[in-house]
């Protein structure tokens, strides 16, 4: 899928023309077909598999690496997976790692320089196209790489590590048949299900001999793969149990982003005592913004071989919650944890807005699961809302 | 003026240039010029635009341009060497290779101020990024109304640019005023800090667009001080510093609220900040 550039303002109005006809079952031989099909159209196929004890994406190839079985208990600061006892392919919902482990890694090197006697050149590490499948993107997660095509190609300059990344994706979207305790995304009208952004989409349902998938198209490409692969129409009642288990889903939400305009909310509490609060609790450890989907903030290091004939730059994430993110000389902007996690909040929340057009967060909980301490976002939002209710502390 | 309409290819890998000057201007203060290996890859910088320079192997920084903009071909920059980048920076001697990327973000609103009175406040090295501008505004002084310059240092040893400051000093048509916090019995000019000389100064605050340039504290008393005499927020304009480690957008840490310091600014009208500049730690 090249380039979903409205996936989140577009609404879910085409979906009407593709109507049942378009819809497929596949069964477990259906799914590895499909798994087969985008490995011989030369994709490097990127799917869930099991790996120190969470979800983790990474290379796969059949079926069998796929955490079958599985779900996940998510709250504040908790994580576990336990084994379901139903025969189900994606009844868990999103680990720590999300999408922009591979479209926008960890850490890249920029350039490299070379100086021979007077002369010195500088050579950009090629933009490497990668021809990405990834199997299992949920709503959210789709939201969240249309935010950061947003920001890494969208705007003035474009990232070309980012594009060639990016360019030649095929995703498979998975819609949720199960809410974690920390998702949040129907309050943030960024899922449960798949709308646009997509190549194919898979929806499981149980099937008399196990797991089924009603899957539908979005794109030629994905029309194409489709029509490759071992296939039957759905009936009416496959459909209908696929939408009723997604339905099901959005009512199951383990959390709730208050229905408020958050942007002007927090942008009119920029002083408010909620900060200092949540302060004491939040250790400033930066797991919010390495699990989040959408935080797209790097810095960059030089390094040199010891004669410094070879130098190069490369840049790694970073985070708002580090005391060297603000750093000007003298000493950094914000120093106090209140300040940093009000940059944290405000800017994914509020100021996103006014940057990108869009929230910076999709709902997907990440940052609450994976707080150490269990900060959750949506129970902030909520303390500085009610504290504008009610007029005892207004006063 | 916006950014350069067509974008290298990578936005993050410099060119190279070299130093062909180097001159000590005060304790610490080093000014550069370069001149890039391939001059035709750069797009024209305009006043208070900035370039992200590299020392090979030690790292990158955001340094504003301080030379004249009628002289496209030379790129000057001012340095105080304050830590590692900065300070390799000015180490650096003739012929030595830099890394450059630029011109980057918005700056000085030199056609807005056509027609007005200009009221110019520096302090300290914030004289750097105005130079460009004070260059602009006495090559083409026809088209402006009074030009105040106020710049205040810490001591007479920390003044820069003393040749230019002399001749715009010796004109007619302008009003140029120095001052220093602390002095020896042997300085003759004024002592205190710069925001105080605003009072003191002949403009006509509603036709009038003040240029701002200095530490945050200075600005924010600058403001005020501008604000009392009765120039709007509209026409007051400051050049922001924030952590820069792409200068494109893509890094983050530029963000002062809702702006990107590095595209939006650094050059920003205070009506736009007014909301943000009064919270700690924005
Ligand atoms: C738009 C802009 C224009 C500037 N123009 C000039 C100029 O013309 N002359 C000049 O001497 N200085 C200028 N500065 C400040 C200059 O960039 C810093 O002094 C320099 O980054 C310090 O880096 P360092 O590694 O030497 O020192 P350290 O203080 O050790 O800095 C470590 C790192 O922190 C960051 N940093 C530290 N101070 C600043 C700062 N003030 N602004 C932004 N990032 C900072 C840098 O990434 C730096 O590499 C400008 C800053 C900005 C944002
Ligand atoms: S500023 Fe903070 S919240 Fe915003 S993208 Fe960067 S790391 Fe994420
Ligand atoms: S300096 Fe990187 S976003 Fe502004």
């Amino acid at each position: 899928m090249t380039f979903p550039r409205k996936v989140v303002r577009e609404q879910p109005t085409q979906r009407g023309l593709m109507g049942s006809e378009k819809q497929a079952i596949l069964d477990a031989e259906g799914l590895q077909a499909l798994l087969t099909a985008l490995k011989a159209r030369g994709y490097r196929v990127i799917g869930p598999t099991l790996s120190d004890q969470a979800v983790i994406y990474d290379d796969i190839e059949t079926l069998d690496e796929l955490p079958r079985g599985w779900r996940d208990e998510q709250d504040g600061g908790h994580y576990r997976l336990v084994e379901s006892g139903e025969d189900r392919f994606f009844d868990f919902v999103v680990g720590p790692q999300s999408w922009k482990k591979f479209l926008h890694p960890p850490q890249q090197t920029l350039w490299r320089a070379r100086r021979e006697g007077e002369a010195v050149t500088v050579t950009p590490e090629p933009a490497e196209p990668e021809r990405f499948a990834f199997i299992g993107v949920r709503s959210c997660e789709i939201h969240a790489i249309a935010i950061q095509d947003r920001v890494l190609i969208e705007g003035p300059h474009a990232d070309p590590h980012y594009r060639a990344r990016r360019q030649d994706n095929f995703i498979v979207a998975v819609n949720c048949a199960r809410a974690a305790g920390t998702c949040f995304c129907a309050s943030m009208n960024t899922g449960p299900k798949a709308e646009s952004g997509f190549d194919l989409a898979l929806t499981e349902i149980d099937g008399p001999e196990g797991p089924l998938f009603v899957a539908e198209s979005a794109s030629a490409a994905g029309e194409d793969l489709l029509g490759e692969l071992p296939r039957r129409p759905a009936t009416p009642e496959e459909v209908a149990a696929g939408t009723a288990a997604v339905a099901a889903t959005a009512r199951s939400m383990g959390r709730e982003m208050p229905a408020e305009d958050l942007r002007d909310l927090l942008l009119r509490n920029l002083e408010h005592p909620r900060w200092e609060e949540v302060a004491e609790r939040c250790l400033t450890c930066a797991n919010c913004t390495m699990v989040c989907p959408t935080c797209f903030c790097t810095s960059v290091e030089d390094a040199s071989d010891l004669t410094g004939q070879e130098t190069s730059r490369s840049r790694r994430w970073d985070s708002c919650f580090t005391l060297d993110y603000s750093y000007i000389h003298g000493g950094s902007v914000r120093s106090s944890t209140q300040s940093r996690y009000r940059q944290w909040m405000t800017h994914k929340l509020a100021t996103w807005h006014d940057q990108f057009d869009s929230s910076g967060c999709v709902g997907c909980g990440r940052c609450i699961t994976w707080c150490p301490v269990g900060i959750d976002i949506t129970e902030e939002v909520r303390a500085i809302r009610d504290s504008e209710r009610d007029p005892v502390s207004e006063s | 003026m916006a950014a350069p309409e067509t974008a290298p290819l990578d936005p993050m890998a410099p060119l190279v240039a070299r130093v062909t000057r180097r001159h000590h201007d005060a304790p610490e203060v080093f000014t550069l010029e370069l001149e890039p290996e391939d001059p035709g890859a750069l797009a024209p910088f305009a006043p208070g635009q900035f370039n992200m320079l590299t020392v090979f192997g030690v790292g990158e920084v955001p340094i504003s341009f301080s030379g004249d903009p009628v002289d496209q071909n030379r790129l000057v920059h001012t340095i105080r060497a304050v830590g590692p980048v900065s300070g390799a920076l000015t180490e650096l001697e003739p012929g030595a290779a830099v890394g450059l990327r630029g011109p980057f973000g918005v700056g000085w609103p030199m056609a807005e101020a056509e027609g007005k009175d200009v009221v110019v406040v520096a302090g300290g090295l914030g004289l750097a990024p105005l130079r460009p501008a004070l260059y602009r505004l006495f090559a083409e002084r026809e088209r402006y109304g009074k030009i105040v310059l106020l710049y205040g240092t810490r001591s007479p040893d920390d003044i820069l640019f003393r040749r230019e400051l002399e001749a715009w000093r010796g004109r007619l048509d302008a009003e140029v005023e120095v001052t220093v916090d602390h002095a020896m019995a042997a300085w003759h000019g004024n002592v205190g800090v710069v925001t105080t000389l605003i009072p003191r100064c002949s403009f006509d605050p509603a036709q009038t667009v003040a240029l701002v340039c200095g530490p945050e504290v200075m600005m924010r008393f600058a403001i005020a001080a501008l604000m009392d005499a009765g120039v709007a927020a509209d026409d007051i304009y400051l050049s922001m510093e924030r952590n820069m480690k792409c200068a494109v957008g893509f890094c983050g840490h530029c963000q002062f609220g809702p702006v990107f310091v590095c595209r939006d600014g650094p050059v920003f009208p205070y009506a736009r900040l007014r909301g943000l500049l009064a919270l700690k730690e924005l």
